[in-house]
């Protein structure tokens, strides 16, 4: 299930490029940059600028990119792994943000809605809502693996209600967090020009890369998505391992909560993370990986994450309203599944032989 | 997958029923009981038929939109684009009348089509070209959604002579009405999207229940590979369901701008959650095979019933709704889940003792 057929046995380049997964998204940003380069080659121009705080920052569309993509990459690592032992995906994503983001305000407003000066320490904002987000994640978990509820009908649960809860937490206020301590998270550090979400971004996968040398967690999560009997009969706690993945998307998405709240200072409960589900599962499609569950690459999820934002940022370059923005994108992702589809690779292959054998049999002729 | 345990060792009303009809009657005693509790603690006048006529007629749209869904659910498949496409064609039904100067049956047709545009794209993916269900009607959703803006952008009243007129045709029963404030008597009435709904139901139950086609959704949705075995043409059934769900969700959606009678790109938002928590509530199983689609109606209603009952009480906050529809799901996901887990470990056993006393009678 997990597997694709290997449908030109062997041999061909084609086939070789095809199985290698970390080459889908970047022939995907190849193309996107090739686009841009012919449509506006200043889309790569990169400057530095001043803010106005006095900063030297780098401005730029390829700049934003990697800034706004951040949240995506960092949701994405969750959901690689959420989607690799579950076999489905998370649709809560967007509103655990939202909940989480809350959480941090709450923290640190306190009752008040605009205070003169953080009630408390971003570090304990940011744990609590860690805590708070984790418990969500282990919530979903347990739905998954204990209860064995389809993932995406199991998070839909939170995807209904986590609005509503993050306005809750706030008493539907919108509190406001002073000071520009808290704008670092989602600006820039004064003197680093480079935007620290990405900054953020890149400990993240330091992080997860560490966990996948140094853990089992990724080979685990693997088994148990490719064949779960199997993975038990092995000594392996599927239940555990499964809920461990929603923890740990728990804790991306804190991460991306506080990035999130960090860019405005403020929260809106409606807007905030907005179908950033769809871009994440979109982020994971488009690394190559296996939808319905088992191996993984996580680089190339990350990659992906980044080339979404990369469409989308040239997609607002070419005056796309923001709303109709979906309409463009769900194109996208049906050309890419369809093409991904095991069936549609099947019929592929086999014209690609079919044109092969007859330039053979004309060889012979000649 | 609905077994019937029919071999007389099993005993009790409950333990002889199939699981759909399990489910089904568990739904359907919980809406009655939230009814009566309403009336005897609310008394906010649910006594009064008109309340439960308004509850259908707020939700006709959803419980036509929620049939598709459990038809899908049914086969093991889902399909959230529903909320989207509603919302393209109220927009669209209500450019075509007050900006194309159309007429109402054009829009009809308008309806119709794109639901089954939907329906019949969606099906062919996922049934022939076999891409996960969920994948390409997330797709389908942001399609829909986006195209709404691309065809108009501000939300607007429709002005339409005719549609208006039909918008407001009222169906009466007799007898049911209630005396208003001023002493005068005042019948019941039904919105014509409620009469279609209710026709819709009754013809998928039948469908459903007696129907070759209807039983083949129950197989493919219980088990593929046996399906397969039997004969059915599993990718045939499957793109079937969706192509009736999205036909639904064309007839849904005009009935949901008959109620409103405006387009609005933020129209019939979560709409698809609704419905797949109605299905759920309902007893319809998300791994297919179980399913009833009187047991959708009464999980429509019951969810309905509970966003009246939290308003009632003084909840009105926006946020309730959400918690309280979540709340529920979660309550019956896990009843579900629970319930399905314990009969799959009584079948087990049950096996168990019968090779036992096969072995015995062997020896």
């Amino acid at each position: 299930m997990s597997k694709l057929p290997d449908v030109n046995g062997g041999g061909s380049v084609l086939s070789r490029v095809m199985r290698n997964q970390i080459l889908i998204p970047l022939a995907a940003l190849f193309l996107l940059a090739i686009f841009n380069l012919i449509a506006d080659p200043s889309f790569f121009a990169i400057t530095l600028k001043e803010n106005n705080m006095g900063n030297p920052v780098l401005s730029g569309q390829l700049i934003s990119i990697i800034d706004n993509g951040s949240e995506l990459a960092i949701l994405a690592i969750g959901m690689t792994l959420v989607t690799a032992s579950s076999k489905g995906q998370d649709i809560s994503v967007g509103a655990a943000v939202a909940i989480s983001g809350s959480v941090i305000l709450r923290v640190l407003c306190g009752t008040d809605n605009s205070p003169e000066t953080l009630q408390a320490p971003i570090i304990v904002a940011f744990l609590v809502a860690a805590v708070a987000s984790m418990l969500f994640g282990a919530f979903n978990g347990v739905l998954v693996a204990y209860f064995r509820i389809q993932p995406m009908v199991a998070t839909l649960i939170l995807f209904t209600a986590g609005r509503s809860i993050a306005a809750w937490i706030n008493n539907n206020q919108l509190p406001i967090a002073p000071g520009e301590e808290f704008k670092v998270f989602g600006g820039f550090i004064p003197g680093i020009p480079i935007p620290t979400p990405f900054l953020i971004a890149i400990l993240c996968f330091i992080v997860t890369w560490a966990m996948l040398k140094f853990t089992n967690i990724g080979l685990y999560s693997q088994s148990v998505g490719i064949n779960e009997k199997t993975a038990r009969l092995n000594g392996l706690n599927p239940e555990l391992i499964k809920l461990a993945t929603y923890v740990i998307l728990g804790l991306c998405v804190a991460v991306t909560g506080l990035i999130k709240v960090s860019r405005i200072s403020t929260i809106n409960y409606s807007v905030i993370a907005k179908d950033i589900e769809m871009d994440t599962i979109l982020a994971v499609a488009l690394g190559g990986n296996s939808l319905s569950g088992g191996k993984f690459n996580m680089a190339a999820s990350i990659l992906g994450a980044y080339v979404i934002q990369f469409l989308t940022t040239t997609l607002y370059k070419f005056k796309v309203p923001s709303t109709a923005l979906p309409a463009y994108k769900a194109v996208v992702v049906i050309v890419l599944v369809v093409l991904s589809a095991p069936v549609v690779r099947e019929k592929l292959s086999r014209l690609m032989k079919k044109i092969r054998s007859s330039k053979n049999t004309a060889e012979n002729h000649a | 997958m609905s077994v019937n345990n029919l071999n007389g060792r099993r005993r009790g009303l409950l333990r002889n029923m199939t699981d759909t009809n399990l489910l089904t009657s568990i739904t359907i005693a919980v809406f009655v009981i939230m009814y009566i509790c309403a009336i005897i603690f609310l008394q906010k006048g649910f006594l009064k038929p008109q309340m439960l006529f308004n509850l259908l007629n707020e939700n006709a749209a959803l419980i036509i939109l929620a049939s598709g869904m459990t038809l899908v659910m049914i086969t093991g498949g889902i399909d959230i684009s529903v909320g989207g496409v509603t919302a393209l064609i109220s927009m669209c039904c209500a450019v075509f009348l007050d900006k194309q100067g159309g007429n109402v049956i054009g829009a009809i047709f308008i309806a119709v089509g794109i639901g089954l545009a939907f329906g019949i794209v969606q099906g062919f993916l996922i049934a022939y070209l076999e891409i996960q269900p969920f994948i390409v009607t997330l797709a389908g959703m942001f399609f829909a959604r986006g195209m709404t803006t691309i065809v108009y952008k501000e939300p607007f009243n429709v002005e339409n002579e005719a549609f208006v007129a039909l918008k407001d045709t009222r169906v009466n029963i007799p007898f049911l009405g209630s005396v208003n404030k001023n002493g005068v008597y005042v019948d019941a009435y039904v919105e014509i999207g409620v009469i279609t709904a209710l026709l819709i139901v009754a013809v998928l139950f039948v469908v459903l229940k007696w129907t070759k086609t209807g039983r083949n959704f129950y197989a493919v949705g219980g088990n593929r590979q046996s399906a397969l075995m039997l004969g059915i043409n599993v990718k045939k059934t499957t793109f079937m369901s969706y192509v009736i769900c999205g036909l639904l969700a064309g007839i849904g959606g005009f009935v949901y701008f008959m109620h409103v009678g405006s387009g609005s790109p933020s129209h019939a938002s979560g709409a698809e959650m609704n419905a797949i928590a109605s299905s759920i509530i309902g007893g319809t199983m998300l791994t297919g095979g179980v399913g009833n689609i009187v047991g959708t109606f009464f999980g429509t209603m019951s969810l309905a019933l509970i966003q009246n009952i939290v308003r009632s009480v003084g909840l009105d906050q926006a946020w309730w709704t959400g918690i309280t529809i979540a709340a529920m799901l979660c309550i019956f996901l896990v009843v579900q889940s629970i319930i399905i887990a314990r009969r799959k470990k009584a079948n087990n056993k049950q096996k168990q003792t019968e090779v036992k006393e096969n072995a015995d009678v062997g020896q």
